[in-house]
């Protein structure tokens, strides 16, 4: 019996690790195959497609694109200076604004506060596309196009964020931490910023991290509102990658995609540990 | 008396602190969503019309609506794709993350390592999407990686496959690459989910008897009811609005196989001729769908135990209240 059993979990676990081992190559193999490729020639890559190391044309694949950003195309820094300032404008103006939401749904007593709090959350799952037109419409007639304003100011009423900060605030918030401070004179307004801003840290960091990727990987609104290539954000200069370089460099596609990828592959691995944490705590789908 | 005194003064601030989400909210998602209602009955389309903002209702109101669906094949093609590529992905996509989840919390069984399975599985979520799609573009390209794969090294095709020209193989692909994203984001949540359970009733299952697949099965799978809801109707929103995966994979194609509604509403209204009226139509649609989806999940997924508590505690004051009257009236 006890052998029995043994074999049977031994085969299951077999079983197990081979499709766990499989399914983490399949994540990782068509990066690895991006990376390779952007650093071998186009003959390399016709001869081969799958590559079992790096190669010595990244040089080649480089100049290459440079010389396609002269035409006025694919420009990585520039996509990536773009989304810098357009995610970390978002990722700012959606937390702050989501706490404060928070702090008045937590902290204060009003009639309102239920009626709204469920407004939140019913608002939380509609798509935010089905309002695209409209926005776009009041964008144009206010002359907003090619500004990266209207891609950031939205961010100010996030529901899902307002919720995870809520739920939060319930769990550490104390009347007694604002009364000392009152009793000290110290005005509402000071008081979150003081004292309940930097109490929410560990919520503003998890949540810190889907904002910003989530708005570093926007691509709908960002190619509607924007059609000057010197304000694309990365997604869009890959996009740019699709129509000027295909079937003709694969080097240089390759090192032009693991360009955009790169930033992201670093920063996760750097904070994995807190995505998934963060992943388990909220639930937060784009 | 005193505390309900102090409260009342700071209500207020409830209010003025709320300020900001409330106007951002009002102008940046309401204002658009009920102009682009309005929108959808209107003659807003073209060049001119965007120019001048002019649009009148139209002498049906409702025609935009009744030419989509009736009429416009590309909605219709595009609503099917969208669809189709949503079952396909989700089906697998919430099978193996099940799996994944009871491999992972399993008491008995554990597997090492979990902490970087964890990372390895999650990590295509959080790269952009129309990089993936891209990429994967290129390894399913004449000269890529996959045909080489296949043809050059295995030999098990007789020539070069032409993905991109193949209907079907493109929108397996785009079904794939979004199964291949999202399913480490679902089995996170579902794991999430697992761990938040009281363990005492894993416990009594044990004692019980209950071998590792009849404990998911009998007491881990209906306790995770609320939310295997969430991940369903997040997925259905997300699906529904699927579009940078399609777009950058093969802009649609071939022969508009991978195009959606997102993309539809997209080129409709900002493709360059403007048709402005069928894409708030189009949205307006998928608003609908959504809406009708998400109630129908909740209803089938409801709590039936908790409904029927309600519903029993709602009888009892409701003959209670009776009673009352009853007695009101003897008197």
């Amino acid at each position: 019996m006890v052998g029995k059993k043994s074999i049977g979990s031994v085969i299951f676990k077999v079983i197990g690790y081979a499709l766990l081992v499989t399914l983490g190559i399949m994540s990782l193999y068509p990066f690895i195959v991006m990376f390779m490729n952007a650093t071998r020639s186009m003959e390399e890559i016709r001869q081969s497609a799958l590559p079992f190391w790096f190669s010595d044309n990244l040089g080649g694949n480089w100049a290459f694109l440079r010389a396609s950003e002269a035409r006025g195309a694919f420009n990585a820094f520039t996509g990536f200076r773009n989304s810098l300032i357009v995610s970390s404008s978002t990722t700012f103006f959606a937390l702050y604004f989501s706490c404060l939401t928070a702090f008045a749904l937590t902290a204060y007593e009003w009639r309102l506060r239920e009626p709204f709090f469920a407004f939140i959350l019913a608002v939380m799952m509609m798509p935010g596309m089905v309002g695209t037109v409209g926005f776009v419409e009041m964008v144009w007639s206010l002359g907003m196009t090619n500004n990266f304003i209207p891609l950031v100011l939205p961010a100010i009423a996030a529901p899902a964020v307002v919720f995870f900060m809520r739920q939060y605030l319930r769990a550490t918030f104390t009347p007694d931490i604002i009364n000392s401070a009152r009793i000290d004179g110290a005005g509402e307004f000071r008081i979150f910023n003081q004292i309940v801003l930097p109490m929410m840290k560990p919520a503003i960091a998890t949540q810190a991290i889907f904002i910003f990727v989530g708005s570093w990987n926007a691509l709908f609104m960002p190619s509607i509102l924007l059609n000057r290539a010197e304000l694309f954000t990365m997604p869009m200069m890959v996009q740019t990658l699709t129509g000027n370089l295909y079937a003709q460099e694969l080097g240089a596609i390759y090192l032009g995609l693991a360009m955009t990828v790169l930033p992201l592959f670093i920063f996760y691995f750097a904070l994995s540990r807190y995505i998934i944490a963060g992943v388990q705590l909220g639930g937060v789908k784009e | 008396m005193n505390k309900k005194a102090k409260s009342v003064n700071y209500a207020k601030y409830g209010y003025i602190f709320s300020i900001p989400f409330v106007v951002a909210f009002s102008l940046f998602t309401m204002y658009p969503l009920f102009r682009t209602a309005f929108m959808s009955f209107t003659d807003f389309a073209g060049v001119a019309a965007r120019e001048t903002g002019v649009m009148n209702i139209l002498e049906n109101p409702l025609e935009n609506y009744t030419r989509l669906l009736f009429e416009n094949e590309l909605f219709q093609t595009s609503m099917r794709n969208t669809i189709f590529m949503w079952v396909i992905n989700f089906i697998p996509q919430i099978l193996l993350a099940l799996l994944l989840t009871a491999w992972f919390t399993s008491r008995r069984t554990k597997f090492k390592g979990q902490g970087l399975f964890k990372v390895l599985f999650y990590m295509p979520n959080i790269i952009t999407a129309g990089s993936i799609a891209f990429l994967f573009s290129t390894l399913f390209a004449h000269f890529g990686p996959v045909n080489y794969l296949l043809y050059d090294m295995l030999g098990v095709i007789p020539e070069r496959f032409q993905f991109n020209q193949s209907a079907l193989a493109s929108q397996l692909i785009v079904a794939f690459i979004q199964f291949w994203m999202w399913y480490g984001y679902t089995m996170l949540i579902l794991i999430a989910g697992v761990l938040g359970m009281n363990p005492e009733i894993f416990e009594c299952a044990e004692i019980d008897g209950a071998n590792g697949v009849q404990q998911f099965f009998y007491v881990t799978l209906p306790n995770l009811k609320t939310i295997l809801l969430f991940v369903v109707v997040t997925s259905i929103v997300g699906g529904l609005t699927m579009f940078d995966v399609p777009r950058l994979f093969e802009d649609g194609g071939p022969r508009n196989a991978t195009h959606t509604l997102s993309m539809f509403i997209f080129n409709q209204a900002f493709g360059g001729r403007f048709f402005l009226n069928r894409a708030a139509a189009a949205s307006m649609i998928v608003f609908v769908i959504v809406a009708i989806l998400s109630i129908l999940v909740f209803y089938l997924l409801r709590d039936k135990d908790a409904a029927a508590i309600k519903r029993e505690i709602r009888a009892r004051k409701r003959s209670e209240k009776q009673l009352e009257q009853v007695r009101k009236g003897v008197q």
